[in-house]
């Protein structure tokens, strides 16, 4: 396998775009060119740092026990983000952090268990990586889709309870409307892949220097595996969170907007 | 009565000191309010101190300004709230002791604003009844004066005339004892308006037991058997009902406006 190097200088080169960019933001007066530069010097830190904590953990010397610790890590800091991007949704820390954790267990142990991949660093952790990063978003989405969609058909809702609906029957079609809502991106971009986009795992590894077959099965096997990471995720989130919403003698609780 | 007055001795209070419904023990007492509070999470007190007895078999009205925490008091009876303070009884039984699904079957609600589900007015009807055939829904649908040609009519379709008496009609097919209407004509035009007061007193003769919330002071004394009267949260001293009954009737052609 030949490995592909940019090399300083093709890091320097692609700031050419990020040029373009500010140029354009001045001369269309966006005033965007201070976050398109703070945005791309936050990157260039964060990659570093995060590339020099990589090539420890990826260390074919390294214990693999790092990794799984670097897991741990992820799914603590995707929790975190899961929060930040959903304040409205009352008690998201730790339903999204349970489900970035539900992802990356059922998903580890599928790629380990099956043996689709060698348990190494270098595997664990951007297989790890993309499906939470996957999983991340739609938790996002779901969370505020399922609050604000019981939040505005409260009355439809409490209609249900009143007829002498359990709450799980008087949610169900406007959570099923959230979870659809949510998975619906992820199957459309499972359709349209190869078709409009190369996804990144395959441009990576295309780039990479590996076999275009052998960057298919990869990114087939990933795609399927991100499919059903994204199912898991808004699985958990969809019953932890109705369940949150509703006492247990079936009244449905105020939902307060922008309670965190 | 027609065009009653309110209660027996005019009080109206509702309350232990035997005003309107509450002061006929002949009467078989279905729902009990015994010194019921109910503070919202905020801290604001919906309702302070109220005591009220609805009984068997009769139309009972529930008068009293817009927030004066009337329709917290119909919440109350079908378990979408639950008291702070107090005990709300049916037939004897605290509510707290009874199963809510069982409960919301046997005293049925109707809201202020038609709740209309998606799909057909069948699929409608069917959300009380899952798995009834047309002889039964239509039968329903003809109990409240309207055509069981209804049934395949998008639930969106119909006026609000239509829709509210739909909406009554579902609640009917659970078979409740006790039907609890928020202000059910507040949205609607004068003829409907008419045509749901005297299926109500249909209801009530055949047996139903009736509590129905309105600030419409015409309406008032021309539904009443009884008359109990809320202000600000507490039920009002027999010369405040007596003060609030005999005020100008101005409701009457307007909108209602929520009293939670």
């Amino acid at each position: 396998m030949s490995t592909t190097d940019i090399g300083w200088a093709g890091l320097a080169a692609s700031l050419v775009l990020v040029a373009v960019a500010v140029g354009l933001s001045g001369w269309q007066r966006f005033h965007l060119s201070r976050s398109i530069l703070w945005a791309c010097a936050r990157a260039a830190a964060q990659l570093f740092v995060v590339g020099f904590a990589l090539k420890l953990v990826l260390d074919p010397d390294a214990p693999v026990a790092w990794a799984f610790v670097w897991v741990a890590v992820m799914v603590g800091f995707a929790g975190v983000t899961i929060r930040n991007r959903a304040r409205e949704v009352p008690g998201i820390w730790l339903l999204g952090t349970l489900a970035m954790l539900a992802v990356v267990v059922v998903s580890l142990s599928v790629i380990l268990g099956f043996g689709m991949f060698p348990v190494e660093g270098r595997t664990i952790v951007p297989l790890a990586g993309m499906m939470i990063g996957n999983s991340m978003t739609a938790s996002v989405l779901v969370g505020r889709r399922i609050v604000g969609e019981l939040r505005d058909k409260r009355d439809e809702v409490e209609a249900r309870l009143a007829l002498g609906h359990s709450w799980p029957d008087a949610s169900r079609p406007y959570v099923r409307s959230a979870l659809r809502t949510a998975l619906v991106p992820q199957i459309e971009s499972t359709k349209a892949v190869g078709l409009v986009f190369l996804p990144g795992a395959m441009t990576g590894l295309v780039l990479a220097g590996v076999d275009a077959a052998d960057a298919v099965s990869i990114q087939l096997a990933i795609m399927y595996l991100i499919l059903g990471s994204v199912a898991t995720s808004i699985t958990v989130i969809g019953l932890g969170l109705t369940r949150q919403l509703f006492t247990p003698d079936h009244r449905m609780r105020r939902i307060v907007r922008g309670a965190s | 009565m027609e065009g009653g007055t309110p209660g027996a001795d005019g009080s109206g209070g509702g309350g232990s000191d035997g005003g309107g419904a509450a002061g006929r023990p002949d009467l078989d007492p279905v729902l009990t309010y015994e010194g019921v509070a109910v503070v919202a999470p905020d801290g604001t007190e919906v309702l302070r101190h109220v005591d009220l007895v609805v009984g068997g078999g009769r139309l009972t009205v529930l008068a009293g300004p817009s927030g004066a925490g009337k329709s917290t008091v119909l919440r109350l009876a079908n378990r979408l709230e639950v008291p702070t303070t107090g005990v709300v009884r049916f037939r004897g039984t605290d509510l707290g002791d009874l199963d809510p699904r069982e409960l919301r079957r046997r005293v049925g609600m109707v809201f202020q604003r038609p709740v209309v589900f998606g799909g057909t007015v069948r699929e409608n009807l069917q959300v009380a009844a899952p798995g009834a055939g047309d002889d039964v829904v239509g039968a329903a649908l003809e109990r409240v004066g309207l055509p069981a040609e209804l049934l395949d009519r998008n639930g969106d379709d119909l006026s609000g005339g239509e829709a509210q008496r739909m909406c009554i009609a579902r609640t009917l097919l659970t078979g409740p004892e006790v039907l609890l209407m928020d202000e059910p004509t507040s949205s609607l035009d004068p003829v409907s308006r008419r045509a749901i007061e005297a299926l109500a007193r249909t209801l009530v003769d055949g047996g139903l037991t009736l509590l129905w919330v309105t600030h419409d002071l015409t309406q008032a004394r021309r539904l009443a058997d009884e008359v109990a009267v809320l202000v600000e949260g507490r039920n009002a001293t027999a010369d405040e009902a007596v003060r609030y009954m005999e005020g100008p009737d101005g409701a009457d052609d307007e909108p209602g406006e929520g009293a939670r």
